[in-house]
């Protein structure tokens, strides 16, 4: 291979580039970042850059000294358009197209929008740092903000917005968000911390509509038909993998990249990776959102881009971590499938512990509260699938 | 000169989080005792709750490895390197020397 094409220019991308160098690769890189920014650490996004107190600069994954190392053709503010499979090319939104060995896929995704919310002011999603500085400009002194999910960055935005001094109500339109992943004790722990920091939480609510003056959103309408006052709505309901650019080229699409269980696609030479990717299980296919699988999943994918063939299957860590609400939550292994929750040392109620989760009697997972050294002994112990 | 702890106190494997102006992890690697800043450069988190492997700490936040003696990186997100402070044992206390930082590339 004489040239490798990495679309996207976040996380998994920039690892991406890390490991073809690191694992020989001596070929032309071109990486295509759609956003204009170099790659940055996405995770603060909702904490302290939200906050004010991280500056953007401090937001960069790499130093220039690095970048420059891995001398790989840095592409940004443009988007991959299409893979014409045929000619081996990929079509740039400035009307170029690059000829290529290889193909690296990690767009990632864009964040799910209620319908309704297109043309209103004050209606954000938060995915992009471009995102995070447009968000922040509206959570004004007495801003009333509504945040649509109780995910990991509903949360995180809930638990910033608080910290903002501003009045947050929180939207969840399961009755038990975290369930299936934590059982229902731990996972309303979990939520019970909006309560703990004065959220307004509505579970088992869905959303209908929005009200607005002009196209400025002023409320958010629900399914039960109470209208809540909101300045600023925050949707935090998941992203759709971005996989529009490669639709007619061939590639197995659904829900993501369809992968073998080495990230490679259909295509031997292209491979998937980050939160694009759905790589195949003994379970199924599966796709990761977190920030440790797009660190994980290159090393495996590369290696078996340049071989030209799956020698290596990944093997997910599973690992997640969240900060809200002045806890860190951290999160290992596959806790879905367990079948016995154990609470091992300290205590839900004093928002410090350490719980682990069996299937069969074996320990596939585990989860902490203010509690990183245990968790990193016990996640060390984790049965791997 | 800061008392950490009595030598007994610190075994093998373990560490210890001094807090202060800036707060500093005392180790024990196999036997040889070391301090760095407590805080990962990267992002917040305490490295005296990080994963000690040979004379390297791993964050339990985000798993950047650093260097004991030197307080550089050995990967990404960390790119930037911890300070490290001299260790002197005495008497059966540990005692970390805070005034003379050792400044690294």
């Amino acid at each position: 291979m004489r040239t490798i094409v990495v679309a996207g220019a976040s996380l998994a991308g920039l690892h991406s580039v890390q490991q073809l160098r690191n694992q020989g690769f001596d070929g032309r890189i071109v990486v295509i970042g759609a956003e204009n920014h170099a790659p940055y650490d996405r995770p603060p996004l909702s904490k302290a850059f939200l906050a004010g107190t991280l500056a953007a600069e401090d937001l960069a994954l790499a130093e220039q000294s690095d970048l420059d190392g891995w001398s790989a053709e840095w592409r940004l503010g443009v988007r991959a358009e299409r893979l014409d499979r045929a000619a081996a090319e990929i079509h740039l939104s400035t009307g170029e197209k690059i000829r290529t060995d290889g193909l690296v896929i990690a767009t990632g995704g864009h964040p799910r929008t209620l319908p309704g919310a297109e043309h209103l002011t004050g209606v954000h999603t938060l995915r992009t740092l471009d995102d995070t500085v447009a968000l922040r400009a509206d959570l004004r002194p007495g801003a009333r903000v509504v945040v649509i999910g109780a995910g990991w960055i509903g949360a995180e935005v809930a638990s910033t917005c608080r910290d903002l001094g501003l009045a947050v109500t929180v939207v969840e339109a399961s009755p038990t968000p975290l369930a299936r992943a934590l059982g229902s004790e731990l996972a309303s722990v979990c939520t019970d911390l909006h309560l703990d920091h004065g959220v307004d939480l509505r579970l088992g609510t869905g959303v209908s509509g929005f009200a607005h003056t002009g196209t400025k959103v002023t409320g958010v309408l629900l399914d039960d038909g109470t209208q809540l006052p909101a300045d600023v709505v925050v949707v935090g309901i998941g992203i759709e993998p971005a996989t529009d650019w490669l639709h007619g080229s061939g590639l197995p699409l659904d829900n993501g990249v369809l992968c073998d269980p080495g990230c490679v696609t259909a295509i031997p030479s292209v491979v998937a990776v980050g939160d694009v990717a759905r790589y195949r299980t003994p379970a199924g296919h599966v796709r990761h959102e977190h920030w440790t699988n797009a660190t994980e999943q290159p090393a495996v994918a590369v290696r078996n881009l340049l071989a030209g063939t799956t020698l290596d299957t990944f093997r997910p860590s599973g690992y997640v971590w969240s900060d809200q609400y002045g806890v860190r939550l951290q999160l290992a292994g596959e806790t879905a499938g367990a079948d016995e929750i154990t609470v091992v040392d300290g205590s839900p109620d004093d928002r410090r512990f350490v719980a682990e989760f069996r299937r069969a009697g074996l320990l596939v997972g585990v989860l902490a509260m203010n509690n990183a050294k245990l968790f990193g002994r016990m996640r060390r112990q984790l049965t791997t699938a | 000169m800061i008392t950490a702890c009595a030598v007994d106190d610190l075994p093998v494997g373990e560490s210890v989080r001094i807090s202060g102006d800036v707060a500093i992890a005392v180790f024990n690697a196999d036997g040889e005792f070391y301090a760095i800043d407590d805080t990962c450069s990267h992002q917040d988190a305490s490295l005296s709750e990080g994963w000690l492997e040979g004379c390297f700490v791993e964050c339990p936040l985000h798993a950047a490895g650093f260097h004991l003696r030197t307080g550089i990186p050995t990967c990404l997100p960390a790119k930037k390197p911890v300070r490290t402070y001299p260790v002197v044992v005495q008497d059966g206390m540990i005692y970390v020397d805070t005034k003379s930082h050792e400044a690294v590339a």
